[in-house]
């Protein structure tokens, strides 16, 4: 099936939005962490993720380049974009809240991550599965990690239990925008050139499950989901949050346009 | 570092009139880059690490091939940036510096004779091969700390503080022994 430089932009997008939020998001917690340790690994996860998001969008700002005559640079476009035109996942743009909000959808994420990088490495798009098969290794980690707050917070105190399972239950809606694929998603999907996303729900959906009950954790059953159709943050309609996120994000270019180190 | 007289190491360069340090040989070229210390960990080269995966003449022009440990590391432009004074400094006029991705960096590729440089600088090195580490699969539940032993005292009674160091490739632990805390250059 064909597709053109523009959706595969446009998907780009999507791949880079959602990891700079999230890079964002932990670089929040810098200076606030519950511990040093803890500070230190959050940091380090967002600059991982910042590093990949960097990559998607340098890719992406060269397809445009194709299509459109110019491209944007990794940080035009993550700098003078408006929060409409942000292709992130709703999950990655949540406020952090407690350290378990923090750690629950860093574990959905994660595990959703490491399967999407894994699918990516065979796509036929050289590109796409070098950049996959670099941070299948760094997501690696990731998974690690979040997995180990869960049970250590699940299975942990009254407090922490309570906590961790308010979080496992508020972040649940923003879960099913994971695994929907619009006409856009499909269609690359058939050329090969990404993963079918609605195919990771059920790997993914066994480790949130195993994870949970070993954590003592109930798995959240609502069924209703936030931006799973046709219009959510990959469409680029955001919940109040991102555009909160942006200002800080966003501050000082748009403030000293072209300021540099 | 004293430099040899690298100009005059390359037979062909012998009728070459004019200044003979725009073309030094190869082996002087990796002689200057086992110089360039990583910014994080100076003990080691970016050669010792596997960061420099290639180096070539093309025509004039100097072809740097470079990988990054991982995909956010600060110390990416930093590293260019010595590398490009060292070549500067070795009289190559022309460099091109080129970031791969493919194949993406493994801790495979660092030195053994890296290795107790790490440990004498308090860092634990990779004891695993990368090879062995699955990527593939989401780790088991609960799994047990991987036994490091303690790069100060030598006990392999150590436990794991969290998955990330002071940067993105070390996990920081801790030894059960000696009480220190230290780093470990995780398999990767």
């Amino acid at each position: 099936m064909p597709y053109d430089d523009a959706e595969l932009f446009e998907y780009l997008l999507r791949l880079g939005d959602t990891n700079v939020v999230m890079a964002q998001r932990l670089g929040e917690w810098i200076g606030h962490g519950p511990i040093l340790e803890e500070d230190i690994a959050l940091a380090n996860v967002g600059l991982d993720l910042l590093g990949q998001g960097r990559l998607w969008l340098r890719y992406a700002g060269e397809i445009e380049a194709r299509f459109r005559g110019t491209g944007r640079t990794e940080d035009e476009l993550a700098f003078l974009r408006d929060g409409s035109g942000f292709r992130n996942l709703l999950l990655a743009e949540q406020p952090n809240g407690d350290f378990a909000q923090t750690m629950a959808r860093q574990f959905y994420f994660d595990v959703w991550h490491l399967l999407l990088l894994r699918a990516l490495c065979c796509s036929v798009d050289q590109r796409i599965a070098e950049i996959a098969a670099k941070a299948v290794k760094e997501a690696t980690y990731h998974v690690e990690r979040s997995t180990g707050w869960v049970l250590r917070l699940g299975d942990g105190t009254d407090e922490s239990h309570t906590r961790m399972q308010r979080a496992v239950e508020g972040l649940w809606m923003y879960t099913g925008e994971m695994f929907a694929a619009d006409p856009l998603e499909q269609e690359l999907a058939a050329a090969q050139v990404i993963a079918d996303v609605r195919l990771l729900r059920e790997p993914w959906l066994a480790t949130i499950r195993n994870v949970l009950d070993e954590a003592t954790l109930t798995l959240p059953h609502g069924e209703w989901m936030q931006g799973a159709g046709t219009r959510g943050g990959k469409q680029g309609v955001h919940t109040e949050h991102l555009g909160h996120l942006l200002t800080e994000m966003q501050f000082l270019q748009r403030a000293y346009p072209g300021a540099v180190w | 570092m004293n430099r040899p007289n690298i100009g005059s190491a390359n037979p062909a360069e012998q009728d070459v009139p004019g200044p003979v340090s725009t073309a030094p040989n190869l082996a002087a070229v990796w002689e200057a880059l086992a110089a360039v210390p990583d910014p994080e960990v100076p003990v080691v080269s970016v050669v010792e690490l596997g960061l420099i995966r290639h180096v070539a003449w093309e025509d004039r022009e100097l072809v740097v091939h470079l990988t990054t440990t991982y995909s956010g590391c600060p110390a990416a432009e930093m590293i260019r940036k010595l590398i490009y004074e060292q070549l500067a400094a070795l009289g190559v006029a022309h460099v091109k510096l080129v970031t791969k991705l493919a194949p993406a960096w493994s801790t495979d590729w660092i030195a053994p004779e890296a290795k107790p440089k790490l440990r004498a600088y308090g860092i634990a090195p990779p004891h695993l091969t990368a090879a062995r580490i699955d990527v593939t699969g989401i780790s088991p539940l609960r799994r047990g700390n991987v036994s490091v032993p303690c790069p100060l005292c030598g006990s392999s009674r150590t436990s794991l503080l969290s998955q990330f160091g002071s940067t993105a490739c070390k996990a920081q632990y801790r030894c059960d022994s000696c009480l220190e805390p230290f780093d470990y250059f995780k398999p990767h």
